[in-house]
This record gives C-alpha cells, structure tokens and sequence, in this order.
C-alpha cells in the first residue's frame, strides 16, 4: 500500500484539499502583532484560577491524596487547571471566533475567492487556535514554576499533553460552530464546558466521585487531566496510551465532521 | 476552440426549490468589458458565485479560461480577481495588512506582495491610509480597497458584483475612472449592476437578466436601437388621473407604458408628441422628454422598472 | 389612569426578554446549581476533611460557606452581563432607545424603565437559585426570603453603574475586558469561594469596596443562622450606594446620548 493510499484511510478525504492552511495562522499572527492584548489578557483567566486555588483553597484543603501519595492541593489542581485551559482556549477560539469570520466579517467567504480551498481554511483555523492554546500552555508551566508548583521535570512534557488536548477540542468546536444559528447559540458551549471543568477530576481525586466515577470516564478532558497531571507528579503509565488515544480520536471524529461540513456551508 | 476567457452553455443553479439562474448561455472574449443587467433577484449574484468558483454549477457546462470550476477552481482562481457585493474587506486588519495577507492566500512571496500593496495603494488613491483600520473608511474607500485587493494577483478577469451600489455620485465617478484605466490595460471585466448609467458608461457588451434567465443582449446603444425609441416623453398628473388621461393619450408615439406614477410615451421626437398631447387638452403636471435609456429597454422587454 | 412612564419602558423590555428567556434561565440557574454540586459539595468534601478549615470557615461547612453566596454571585453576574452588550444595543445598533427617545418618553424614564428591568430579571435568577438551594437541608431556612432582596440590590449595585457607562460606549469592543477582568476576579476572589481574610492583606481593602463582598455578607448572614453578616446598615447602605449613584449616572448618562 503506498503511503497516500494509507492516508486516505486515516484522514478524512476532504482534508487532503488543502494547499496553505498555514495562511490562516499567518493572517492571525498580523492580527495579534498589534492586538497583543487580546492575546495576552487570555492568559489572565487561567491565572486567575491558579492564583485562587493558590491563595484560598490550599490553606482550606490543605492536602489530597492521590494514587496513595499525599500532595499539596495545589499542586494537585495546577494541572488540570493547565489541561482546563487548554479545552477553554481552543474551543473559545474555534467558536466565538469562527462564527464571527464565518457568519459576520465574511472572512472565510474572500478566503475561498483566492486559490485556498474550505480545508485550507477549516484545517488552518484549528492550527491557529492549537498555536494560540500551546503560548498559553508555556506561560501557564512558567507560572506553576515561579509559584513553586512544579512537581517533575515531567512538566514539559504537559505542553505536547495540552497541544493534543487543543486539537481535540477545537476541532469538535468548529464542528459545532458548523451549526451555530446565533451568538446565543454559545451558551450551549459554556453548558457542556463548565461541567467539564468541574468534574473531570479536576478540583478532587476521582475516587471522591464514589460509584459515579465511571460518568467522569465519558469527559474528554478528565483524559486530559489524567496526562497533564501525571506529567507533574512524575508518574507516567502505560494507561496514558488510552487517556491519548480518546483526545486523538475525538479529533479525527471533528475533523471529519468539519471538514464534511464546511464545503457545504461556504460553497453553496 | 474559441479563445473566450468563461464560456457558459445552459447554465443553471437551483437551490432547494428555488431556479436561482434557469438555463442561460453566454461568452465573454478577452478584453471585453460585459455586464449582467438586471433587477435584484434575477440570478446575476448566484451566475458570478459559479464563474468564481465558489459556488458549484447544478446543471450545464461552464469553462473559465478553458478549465472546468468542478475540478480547477484553485487555478481559474488564481488567475481572476474579485469584488464582492459586500467588500467584506478583513476588520481585524489594516488597510495594507489587508492587500498584504490577501496577496499570500494567493502564495505570492512576502516582499512581492509589500511591493505591490505600494502600487495599488497608490492606484485607488488610499496610500495615506495604508496603517488605518479598514471600518473608520468611508463607503467609497472601502470598495476602491476592496477592488485595490482584488487586483494583488495581477488577474487577467475581474468579476465586480454591484461595484458601485450605495456609493454617493462622486465616489462612484472616481470608481469607473479606475475601472476604466484598467480595462485599458487589457484586464477582462465582469460586473453586475442594477444602474443603467453604470451600464452604459462601464459595458461593452451586456445581457438583460430577469427572473434567472437572458432576456436580450447586445451592447447599450444597440439594445436601446432595438428595444427603443429615440426619445421618450414623460408625463406627470395628479394622483388618481393616471387611467382616464391615458385612455385620451392613445395613439400618440409608437408605444405607451402606464406606471403607477407617471406615463411614458415612446416616440422618435418628445417635443412633436408632447405637441400632439397639449393638442388633444390633456394638461400634465409635469412634462419631460429625454432620450432612450436601458431603463426603457428592461421596461420594454419584461415590462416591469429595474430598480422599484 | 394612565400607565407610569417607566412601566412603558419595561414592558419594551419584557416582550424582547419573551424570546430570550429560556436561556437566560437556563444559564442564571445551571450555572450555580453546576457550582453548588462541583464545588459545595466536591471540593466541600475535601475542605471538611481538613481541620484547618473549622477555624477558617468559622465553624461552618464549605457547602454553607459557598451555596448562600451563590445568590450574589449569580445577581452580579446576571446583573453585570445584561447591562453590556444589551445596553449598548439600545444606542448603537438597534438603536432602541434612539427611537423611544423619538416618543414622549423623556431619557430619564427609559432609564428609570431601564432599572425597573434590571430589577425584574435578576429576581428572576436569584430566585431560581434560591428554590435550588430551598431543595437542600443546609440551606432550607426563612432567611432564604430575606437574602433575595439582598442578592437583588447586590446585583443593582452591579448592573446601574456599568448600564451607565455601556451606555456612553461607541462600539462593543472593550466589553469582555469588564467580564474579564473585574466581574470575574470579583466572582473568584469576592469572598465567595473563600474567606477573604486569606487574600494578602494589601488585597482585602479592595475587596471590603466591591459590591460582591456586602452582598455576599448579607446573602450568608441570612441564610445561615449561625453566621454574623457583621454591620448589616453599612453593608445595605454600600449596596445602596451604588445602586442609587448608578441610577443617578444612568439618567445623566442617557440625557447626555439621547438628548446631546
């Protein structure tokens, strides 16, 4: 089998039509380069939970045991704050954002009068959020390590972890953004990322979730954590293989969705 | 083989159950400046939509430089430019970032595309805007922009949608001027419009477009010879008198049209059959004779106004 | 006897609210009930573990701590959200107000109409809230009737001020910041999902100004019985303060855009 034949059956068809997704990035780059603080101020609210953990529940909890360890809680919570954030900023950036240059601003529609193809731009959208998610990724290691909540040298490996986590996230984001009718249509966002946030085992160990834990399985970004927060405290499992291949295949499923769909919507 | 630039055979574009374009054919030669004429709705939006590629045709055959838009739409795009209706020019960007990332969806090189994003500047007269934001520009610079972008690839066609709709006299006058320089240089152009004037002084050749088919085609002064008299007088009376002076008025001119606001006589000489009206004691509110437009033509040939 | 003026402005508001309302609900009262059951109850298991947090929280559980603050925190945020966006549209893209202007109605009662609006919608969420926190044995008590009215003018103390500034605003751009970076620091630091006396002593004045922090106060002290609000006037005044400034400015605010 030739090594394109083997592509065709991994990545969605529709996908190998695109020329230069990575115009889309290059666009976005001359749009933060002077509104540097759209981009810097989305740091400023996964800080700000970090810091609140920091500050008010660790003197409240004190500390958790996990895998039979004791830990600082927040230790503990760092990570999957990081992994959290990393579900928050992409899918922000390939909904809001999108629906914006998709039904408003038009942008996608003067894209697709040059030479680039709807791939091109479905594919360079994600790659622009995934690029925008990793800046967040690195600042928030920094900002464990000058908070002294850095547990392992593992910790660099979380920033891969979150890139995985992006993709994941902004590409069923943008499969959804696909269906959005209105702004209001958000709020259905915010209804399934809250949830995420509060139970993937982010702020207590899995084992506090009881006979329910089982639910928290069905949350992509509890894999998510499981990773990120395995990076921290040093402990890397063979089961990380699983956690990873749930984030890797919820990202071919929206891939494959957005791809199907964005032909459709904008060449009608 | 005709070296036509698009070449369009019984085109058709359906939506659901809607005919948007319903079996049209035509051919635009290189050079040529050609115009789709009609009112809102007759299918000149969804008829450019196809020959830009962006929007796949439902039956018929369409060839854009000889390439068929199904299966070379990134190639025929290459080669042509496009303004669309709405400019839909980047908001997040300036008035130079907008040429510049423009300029590489196309691959062109980064320091070809700052050299030319100079030119063109400099071409629509917005180089002392070039570090603004596009949305503080008047409606008139957005468009000169917007055409400004479509020309970054240096393409040999040119599809203008409405170029000049909702601009105020003066700025669409400065926009033909341009458009004018570049049919000069040898660039094809395609535009719709809905504006006799802009007809008349932009096209060459044109076809009149109604409800998704070509009801005729031709240049201006020829379809107006065809469909037309010289000249045409219009009358004016109070509200409610319409019908009963009408009735009086026949006969005079080779043709009569009755709108809900005035009466139009055909006729070769205005002055002679306003003559005939004050003869016959019919007394207007208003009188005017002017010559033949295409106004008079769309009326003629699907007897509805162009712009209602 | 005709209807007052004001009325005549709320009634504009609650035939546009007849479409929204579902996920206005929807989102003033999941989101608390999310934070009640994640935090009040996951976290609060962990928080009443440690012995540290008996002395911390006074005695109380982490779920008495945070549910009764869940009425401020959703007024604010009620509040905060719909006097952005929705505000501005009335003067710059529907221009609504613009045409009511155009009517009889003088600008200080489309203001006026205004708070009486604000008023109606954020009871409708904190009262949402409050039968969610009336279904859990912590938090079922008469005080629940008394911390209504207190999370309202909290979410007053939010909702006038920024309606007055949203309303000299030429375009939507800076909004999110105000979400951003004073709605919710004020949301996670406010008191509400910790005790402010572990913030750095520099940053507990700052919070002793919000309005969050009062309302927070006043919502527990009466929910929970065995919690002193502390000086209840001064809190009530605080609130009171804002709303009234709020409403003052939005009247002025108003006159100065519809009438320049």
């Amino acid at each position: 089998m030739t090594s394109r034949a083997i592509a065709l059956r991994i990545v969605p068809v529709e996908l190998l039509a695109a020329r230069r997704p990575q115009r889309m990035v290059e666009r976005s780059v001359m749009f933060y380069r002077h509104a540097w603080l759209i981009l810097v101020s989305g740091f400023f609210e996964p800080l700000l939970y970090l810091l609140s953990v920091q500050v008010g529940f660790s003197s409240l909890i004190g500390e958790v045991t996990y895998d039979g360890v004791s830990y600082d809680y927040a230790e503990f919570v760092a990570p999957a704050l990081m992994a959290a954030a990393a579900m928050n900023g992409a899918i922000f950036d390939a909904t809001g954002n999108v629906f914006e240059k998709l039904r408003h601003s038009k942008l996608y529609d003067t894209v697709l009068a040059t030479p680039m193809t709807a791939s091109d731009v479905a594919l360079g959208e994600i790659m622009g959020a995934v690029t925008r998610g990793s800046l967040y990724s690195i600042a928030f290691v920094i900002t464990m390590w000058a908070m002294g909540l850095v547990g392992s040298p593992l910790i660099v490996l979380a920033v891969p972890a979150c890139v995985l986590i992006g993709f994941a996230f902004a590409s069923v984001g943008m499969a959804f953004t696909t269906y959005m009718r209105s702004w209001s249509d958000l709020e259905y966002i915010n209804a399934v990322t809250l949830p995420l946030l509060l139970f993937s085992a982010t702020f207590y160990p899995l084992s506090a979730y009881g006979g329910w834990s089982w639910i928290v399985y069905f949350s992509p970004l509890y894999h998510g954590v499981v990773i990120v927060r395995g990076c921290n405290l040093g402990v890397l499992e063979w089961s990380m293989l699983g956690n990873m291949a749930v984030l890797l295949g919820l990202s071919w499923v929206g891939l494959r969705f957005t791809a199907r769909r964005i032909d459709g919507l904008l060449l009608t | 083989m005709s070296d036509a630039v698009i070449i369009a055979s019984d085109l058709r574009k359906q939506f659901d159950n809607f005919v948007a374009v319903d079996g049209i054919d035509f051919e635009v030669r290189p050079g040529e400046s050609f115009g789709f004429l009609g009112p809102n709705g007759a299918g000149k939006t969804s008829t450019m939509r196809m020959i830009g590629c962006v929007s796949p045709i439902t039956s018929g055959s369409l060839t854009v430089f000889g390439l068929d838009p199904n299966v070379d739409g990134s190639e025929i795009r290459s080669r042509m430019g496009v303004v669309p209706q709405s400019d839909q020019l980047d908001p997040e960007l300036t008035v130079a970032e907008n040429l510049l990332i423009y300029g590489r969806y196309f691959d062109i090189s980064r320091s070809e595309c700052r050299r030319r994003t100079v030119e063109l500047l400099d071409f629509v007269q917005l180089s002392d805007r070039a570090n603004d934001q596009v949305d503080p520009l008047s409606g008139g610079m957005k468009r000169r922009l917007t055409i400004a972008r479509s020309l970054i690839n240096e393409p040999e066609l040119l599809l203008l949608d409405e170029p000049t709709t909702g601009l105020d006299p003066q700025a669409r006058h400065v926009l033909w001027d341009r458009l004018y320089r570049l049919k000069q240089r040898g660039v094809t152009l395609v535009l719709t419009t809905h504006y006799m004037d802009e007809a008349e002084q932009l096209c060459d050749r044109l076809v009149v477009m109604d409800e998704g088919r070509i009801a005729a085609e031709g240049s201006p002064r020829n379809l107006i010879d065809r469909y037309s008299t010289r000249e045409v007088l219009e009358l004016r009376f109070a509200i409610g008198e319409n019908d009963a002076n009408a009735a009086t008025l026949e006969g005079i001119g080779e043709r009569c049209e009755l709108l809900p606001d005035r009466i139009l006589i055909y006729d070769d000489d205005g002055e002679e059959a306003l003559g005939e009206v004050h003869r016959r004691g019919v007394d207007p509110v208003a009188s005017l004779v002017r010559r033949s437009s295409l106004e008079d033509v769309f009326l003629r040939l699907t007897g509805r106004a162009l712009v209602d | 006897m005709s209807t007052p003026t004001a009325v005549r402005v709320w009634e504009n508001h609650l035939l546009r609210y007849r479409k929204i309302w579902g996920s206005h609900l929807l989102g003033a009262f999941v989101q608390p009930v999310l934070y009640l059951v994640g935090m009040g109850l996951g976290v609060g298991a962990l928080v009443d573990r440690s012995t540290d947090s008996i002395v911390l929280l006074d005695g109380i559980t982490y779920f008495e701590f945070l549910a009764p603050a869940l009425l401020a925190t959703t007024a604010m945020m009620s509040g905060g959200q719909t006097s952005l966006w929705e505000v501005a549209d009335g003067f710059i893209w529907s221009h609504r107000y613009v045409a009511m202007a155009s009517t009889p109605l003088r600008p200080r009662e489309i203001a006026d109409g205004l708070a009486l609006w604000h008023t109606t919608r954020i009871a409708l969420a904190v009262t949402a809230v409050a039968g969610v926190l009336a279904l859990f044995d912590e938090t079922r008590t008469w005080g629940l009737l008394v911390a209504i009215p207190a999370a309202v003018l909290t979410g007053l103390a939010f909702a006038l001020p920024i309606s007055a500034w949203s309303s000299t605003r030429k375009n939507g751009s800076s909004f999110p910041a105000v979400i951003r970076f004073a709605l919710i620091p004020m949301f996670l630091f406010g008191g509400a999902f910790f005790p402010i006396d572990q913030l750095p002593e520099w940053l507990q004045p700052v919070a002793y100004v919000t309005p969050l922090w009062h309302g927070i106060e006043l919502c527990r002290g009466a929910v929970i019985p065995s919690v002193d609000a502390g000086p209840v006037a001064v809190h009530v005044a605080v609130l009171l303060a804002y709303a009234v400034v709020g409403l003052l400015a939005c009247r002025a605010t108003f006159a100065k855009a519809l009438r320049p």
